[in-house]
Formats: C-alpha cells, structure tokens, sequence
C-alpha cells in the first residue's frame, strides 16, 4: 500500500499482534477489577514493503512494539491479524511443515548474545543444529566442514568448534549467533537490536560484518534497534514506530535530515552529535509524559497524548501512511504534500 | 564444599551400602526370634526386650530380634522405596509440568489450574492410605505391599515435581536461544529436550533430593500406621509401630531410639543434600 513496487519481497498488510491479558469477566469485576478485557495491542495494524536487498531501519522507544514485529514476521509469535506476504505466501497463515519450511530463509540475529545461545551446546552443535534439521549436509563430517565454513565467513576460527559459549566474548558470541543465521543461506533476516548489548567498539565490527554479508550474500536486513545513529550507518529506508504503528517511513538520508512526523522530530533531535558546538547550539524537542500503556491505547492517532500539534480531530481519526514527499511517507492527518511541515499547518 | 553437604552425602552413602549389602552386615537373622540355651535354667530362652549389649549391639525387640538385624534390612525397604518413587513420580512429573509449560493454552490451563491443584488438595498422606487400603486387599504379600506404596507415593507425589517443571519450562522457554532453534526449525520434541530440559532440569534435583527424605519419612509413616509390609517384614516404621506400648516405652526404650535415630537420619541426610545442591546450583548464594 505504501508502495507498489514488484521489487518487494517482504509485504506487510494492515499486520497486528495482539496479547490478550485476560480480565473483563465476571471474576475481574468482583475482584474490583477495570472490568475492561485487557489487550495489549502490541502492532496495530502495520503495513509496509521491505524491499529486497536493502536494509530497512525499524526504530522506536522500548515497548513500541519493534521486536514484536520483528519476531511476528519469522512467526515467532502469532499474528492476530493482516498479512504478512513474502514470495506469494502469507507467513500469518502458514502451517507446520510449510512454516518450517520457510524458516530456512527467514532468519533472526537477536539482541542478547549471551541469552541467545544454548549454554549446553558446543559452537559446532549450535551452527550445525540447523544444517541437521534442513539435511542441507548428508554426513558427519560434510555437517562439520559446513559449520567450519561459515565460521570462518563471520572471522571466527574454524578451531574453536568444539568450545562453549561461555569461553567467548560478547563481539564473539554475536558472530556466533550470526554464524548460526547463516548456515541455512536465508534470503531475509530480522536482526533484532544486534548491537545493543554490545561495546561500542564491537558494533561497529558487528555492523560492518553485516554490511559485508549483505553484499556478498544479497542477502536482505530488518535492523531493528533503538540506537538512531547506528541505524543510519547502515539503513537504505527507515521505519519509525510508536505504539505499534508505523508513523514515518522514508529513506534514511530524508528522515534524518528532515522528519516530517512530530514524533520523529523529537526522537532525531534526541541523538547527540560528536562535535561539541553543533551539539551545544542543537534544538532538542523534548517530548512531555510517558509513552501510554499498549494495553488499550488511544483512540486516533497513538501519539495525540504527547503531540505538541495535537488538535481535537487527532483524537477520532486514524492516520494513514501518506506519501508527503516523494518516496517519504508520514501517518499525521496535519499534513499533506502541500503543507508537509507541520509548524507551518500549525502557525496558521 | 559445604560441610553440611557432605555430612549428608556421607550419611547417605553410609545408608545405601548398608542397604544393599544388608545380608552381609546384619549379624542375626532379622525376622526369626533370638533363642539361645541357659546354662543354669537348662533350657532354650528367647531374650525378649534386651538392653545393647556386645552381642546385640542395639539390643532385642518384644519378640526377642535382634534390632541392629532388623534395622539393616529395614533400610533396604526405605531405600529402595524412596529411590524408586522419586525415580517414577520424577519422570511421570517432569514429562507432564514440561508438557504443560511447553504447550500453555487450553492444556497448560487444565493440567495445572485442575488437575494439580486436585492433587495438591489432598492431604497426601490420607490420599496415600485410602489408595493403600484399596489396592491391598486383606492379606497382601509384601512385595505386593511394597508395590501398592510405590503406586501410592507416586500418585500422591508426581504433582510437586510437575509444578517446578512447568514453572521453569515457562520461564526457559522465551529464552532467546529457544527462539532461535525454533526460528531454525527445530520440531517441539527438539526443542522441548535438546535446548529446554537441560537447562530446566536443575531445580528438579533439589526437587527429588528433597522428595527423596519425604518419601523414607512418608514409607515409615505409613508402616506406623500398619500399611507398610505386613510383619515380620522389618521396616523403620513397623519397628516402631510395634515400641509404642506404654511398656516397650518405659522398659525398653532402645526398641523405639534406634529405628527413630535411623529414619531421622537418613531424612536429614537427604535434607542436607537437597539444600547442599541448591546451594551449588543457584551461583548467587555461592560464596567463592
């Protein structure tokens, strides 16, 4: 919908993840309850292309749902409705043995390289243990050659095979859990927040690492991460997230430069730049309140709550991604490709 | 290593070869009455209710056996009742609260918000009787006896390992590395026993430890209150099932301090290694 473009190999359309917490049932209103079936509506209708070979950039505060998103797309968690198309088949509605299928081209980097691996199993076991399941090797030895290689293709040493996760570094162990990506030869991974856990001066070997893959494998990134700036080092598009909902999808030289949503434009003024008299003299737009609870958002536009344009209409309607720009697209109902800047809509 | 720790992997080392070489060690036979020929009365007497002395090192019970005898067999019967039910209530609890925890929805919600919750209603020990009472009939063979408490135990024991199984399976499996075998194709049983069980399975040794001195305690229990092996059969809890009488208590007390010391042992033996292994286990309580 955001964009028609027979590039696409990810398609998401109107994608929601809800939790049901329960309660609204008798039992919640004796025990004094809301009385309110609680929902915690964790993607709220999300549709978007992630085009292949390119790197999409899924920022937003903690608890916007990103990782949820993330994970819903390999099926990690189940899709309560939309689609969520790639290669002609919807990943929402796969079963069994077609799901397990196409996980070997779907495939996940996630966030915590020490929670990631399996404390009981040796290097070897843990990037074999996919070529096993999808008998991408036929023996024991081809198992151990393949592993051996890919090993090498993220700079580890094939010598450590037989060693345990805890005998590794943290940079290590990422390797490691990318190794594991790897080994199945995917076409699209969710990297979830892969270098937050991380030194500084590992992320950057750990981005460069995925950059080089990328290139050498063609292979096609969702990096989900809070941190704007490593984002922009390595995004071709930018997504910004809140509450569930995409609010901004641009390329990422646009949307850093020139945010439209009010949203991104407090989020991009939050991130410091390195060179003192810039950042002395840089506008912050500090944002008031706390991000509302999921668990039944606001009605209208999520942000309406925090939006310092915010107008009585923000409250009833739904804002739809629209394209302002060309290729630069923002969900507010305040502006338009005529009025794309919204302290103009509001000055007058 | 914790001292008390190793008091009681001492104590039960000490318990277990004793069981299993009981034949060798125990000095009379453990069910026939000592009988022995005085000299000055001309003929054969049974020492009945005999203090220690150098040839009945824990003296004669009201019977005239020999105590220490019958001690040794009976931790045959602790034992091997404690061992076995910890084994099967263990398993059959582990499979199920792994189930539970693993699959959730519907089946998580009716194993563990009913069906554990029945069992865990009951008085174990009344529910161990009334099985008991209904599997033996009137007079029931000791090995069907010791099968019956075995069954018993079981029914009556597998929920506590089940609850500490579903709780940790909850917990290990949104680790990420689960997720990631899951995001690899990794079918259920895989992932269930490859990557959640090995690092679930920790608790559920301090669990079966624990377990270990209930069941001895739960096994004597139930002899005490004439449900163990029908006699002569020594068990701890018969043994001091038959010291009770006001004058076993008062003239010959050892009848009723010995098995008392043993079963007392054995349990805070057990005890001690259930909460040694805790200890071991859990990194934050270690002191290094």
């Amino acid at each position: 919908m955001t964009e028609t473009n027979g590039n696409a190999l990810i398609k998401l359309e109107d994608l929601k993840v809800y939790y049901d917490l329960g309660g609204g049932g008798l039992l919640d209103r004796i025990t004094g309850g809301s009385g309110e079936r609680r929902i915690v509506k964790a993607v709220d209708g999300v549709s978007f292309d992630i085009l292949k070979g390119e790197t999409l950039g899924l920022v937003g505060e903690s608890g916007c749902g990103k990782s949820t998103l993330g994970k819903a797309l390999l099926r990690l968690t189940e899709i309560t409705g939309g689609r969520a198309m790639y290669k002609g088949s919807d990943i929402a509605h796969l079963s069994g043995r077609e799901l397990r299928e196409k996980r070997k081209d779907l495939q996940m980097i996630f966030q915590d390289p020490y929670a990631s691996l399996n404390p009981r199993m040796t290097v070897g076991n843990i990037i074999g243990e996919p070529i096993r399941t999808f008998k991408l090797a036929d023996s024991k030895s081809a198992v151990e050659e393949r592993v051996k290689e890919v090993m090498e293709t993220v700079g580890l040493s094939r010598r450590f095979i037989k060693r345990y996760p805890h005998e590794f570094s943290g940079g290590q162990r990422q390797r490691i859990g990318i190794a594991r990506a790897l080994a199945v030869d995917p076409e699209f991974i969710v990297a979830d927040e892969p270098i937050s856990a991380l030194d500084v001066s590992i992320q950057a070997q750990i981005m460069n690492l995925m950059k080089e893959l990328q290139q050498e494998k063609h292979l096609t990134y969702l990096f989900i991460s809070h941190d704007l700036r490593a984002v922009r080092h390595v995004s071709d598009r930018v997504a910004v997230m809140y509450l569930g909902e995409i609010v901004e999808l641009a390329e990422g030289k646009s949307i850093y430069e020139e945010p439209l949503h009010p949203y991104s434009k407090a989020l991009i003024s939050a991130v410091p730049v390195p060179d003192p008299e810039i950042e002395e003299k840089r506008e912050r737009i500090i944002l008031e309140g706390d991000v509302p609870s999921p668990i039944n958002p606001p009605s209208g536009c999520h942000f309406h709550t925090r939006c310092p344009y915010a107008i009585e209409e923000c409250k009833k309607i739904e804002p739809q991604l629209v394209e302002i720009k060309p290729r630069h697209f923002a969900a507010c109902i305040r502006i338009s490709p005529e009025h794309p800047r919204i302290e103009d809509v509001a000055r007058e | 290593m914790n001292r008390l720790f190793f008091i009681g992997i001492v104590l039960a080392a000490v318990f277990i070869f004793t069981a299993m070489f009981a034949p060798f060690i125990a000095p009379y036979d453990p069910v026939q009455p000592f009988d022995y020929y005085d000299t000055q009365l001309q003929r054969e007497v049974t020492l009945k209710n005999e203090y220690p002395s150098a040839e009945h090192w824990f003296g004669t019970d009201a019977l005239g056996r020999d105590v220490f005898s019958r001690l040794v067999y009976g931790a045959r019967v602790s034992l091997f009742v404690g061992i076995t039910v910890v084994l099967i209530a263990g398993i059959i609890g582990t499979i199920i609260g792994a189930i539970a925890g693993f699959y959730g929805g519907w089946l998580d919600n009716v194993l563990s918000g009913y069906v554990f919750n029945v069992f865990l209603a009951f008085p174990g020990l009344l529910l161990a009787i009334a099985i008991v009472a209904f599997l033996s009939g009137t007079n029931p063979s000791p090995t069907d006896r010791m099968r019956h408490l075995i069954i018993a135990m079981c029914i009556t024991g597998w929920v506590g390992y089940a609850r500490v199984m579903r709780g940790q399976v909850l917990k290990v499996r949104e680790y990420d590395f689960v997720q990631a075998a899951r995001a690899l194709g990794a079918s259920n049983l895989r992932q269930l026993f490859v990557h959640i069980l090995p690092n679930a399975i920790q608790p559920l040794i301090v669990q079966a430890s624990l377990a270990m001195a209930g069941a001895v305690l739960a096994e004597a229990s139930l002899s005490f209150l004439g449900l163990g092996l029908p006699p002569p059969s020594p068990t701890w809890g018969t043994m001091i099932d038959e010291a009770r009488g006001i004058d076993t208590l008062t003239n010959a007390t050892h009848n009723l301090l010995f098995p008392g010391i043993a079963l007392a042992m054995t349990v805070m033996a057990f005890n001690f290694i259930g909460d040694g292994l805790r200890e071991y286990l859990d990194p934050k309580q270690r002191s290094r």
